[in-house]
């Protein structure tokens, strides 16, 4: 094992592993007392959900690698008929991520030859 | 699941709970999220090997694409701990709730470890459904099983995607790294039920792209503090004009 395959493993456990299993731990600590619609788990799901948000933003619009050479315009495209296709077709996420992915190829077809 | 109630034993119960996970819908949604996550993970140059140890020590599809978007980046170790936990807080109020349904008179701590590592939303919203119709003692192995089961097709899932992602032309390539953006727009929109979250998905896709493209360092977590605080606060305001 190389130095930086093993310091991609330590990164793991160090920045990945630990401070996402805290709240797990946390949780089994606390166990009873907290509900649902308490106003800290309103307030804490509302930034996990904006964190989440902005990853996926970040995705689609600053992609590397591969994604790279579909054009902004067809990802932002095929973004919008998959999200319109999840809404129209009863909320489904099977239907939404479909769509999405079918404009995607077919776009990076015309555009990208 | 009428059979559900009448596992003869542990062992029973911990099959029954595999079987239950590879006929729920998470079973379709997590091979796209994984196999999307294994192109990603292959695109920002990290191991297959590696990424199979995260899907089994992180267990959460948003704090593994968080970690290896920002570890591929190059971003500081320190932001991407931040981002990583701050995107992980959903998981204690999930323990909390999960816990009581598993707790007998007889359980012991140990007993609660694994469920506890387990817990992410797949596996919680199928325990929660099903896990009330059955017997007390048999709840811990069934909850154990539906979570091997789950966390086995992310594992495999995550080689499959690791591995096309190396074998395909650019343009598939490319739809298989959309696969992670669109599952969770889908997924984050489908489980934002209430305003506040449908309010923050709005502003963390705004902010985010805005915060990152002004290099300010931190963007992931300003990103969070700002658009979810600001998302609760209009919350709160409703709710004191209603």
């Amino acid at each position: 094992m190389t130095t930086v395959e093993l310091s991609s493993y330590l990164a793991l456990i160090l920045v990945g592993f630990l401070p996402n299993e805290i709240w797990r731990a946390l949780g089994l600590l606390l166990a009873r007392g907290l509900n649902e619609d308490s106003e800290i788990v309103i307030w804490s799901r509302a930034v996990a959900t904006a964190i989440l948000a902005g990853v996926i933003a970040k995705l689609i619009l600053f992609p590397t690698g591969a994604l790279t050479t579909i054009p902004l315009t067809v990802r932002l495209t095929a973004t919008a008929c998959g999200f319109l296709a999840f809404v129209g077709i009863k909320r489904s996420i099977f239907a939404g991520v479909l769509v999405g992915e079918a404009v995607l190829l077919i776009g990076g077809f015309i555009f990208v030859r | 699941m009428p059979a559900s109630a009448a596992f003869s034993s542990s062992t029973a119960a911990f099959f029954g709970g595999v079987k239950s996970a590879l006929t729920s819908v998470f079973f379709l949604v997590i091979i796209g999220t994984y196999i999307g996550i294994g192109a990603l993970a292959h695109d920002f140059g990290l191991s297959s090997w590696w990424l199979a140890l995260s899907s089994i020590l992180i267990w959460a599809a948003p704090a593994q694409v968080i970690l290896i978007s920002a570890l591929g980046a190059g971003a500081a170790l320190f932001e991407v701990a931040i981002a990583v936990s701050l995107s992980a807080i959903r998981l204690l109020p999930m323990v909390v709730a999960l816990l009581p349904l598993l707790r007998g008179p007889d359980t012991r701590l140990r007993d609660l470890l694994l469920p506890t590592h387990f817990t992410a939303v797949s596996m919680w919203v199928e325990s929660l459904r099903l896990l009330p119709a059955m017997p007390q003692e048999r709840r811990i192995p069934f909850c154990n099983g539906v979570s091997v089961g789950l966390m086995g097709t992310a594992v495999t899932s995550g080689f499959v995607g690791f591995y096309l992602a190396a074998g395909l032309p650019p343009l598939l390539a490319g739809t298989l790294l959309f696969l992670t953006p669109m599952s969770f727009l889908m997924s984050t929109a489908r489980n934002a039920q209430m305003m506040v979250d449908r309010l923050a998905l709005l502003l963390g896709l705004v902010f985010g792209p805005v915060l990152a493209s002004f290099d300010i360092g931190l963007d992931l977590m300003w990103t969070g503090i700002a658009g979810g605080t600001l998302a609760y606060a209009v919350h709160r305001l409703r709710e004191a004009a209603a």
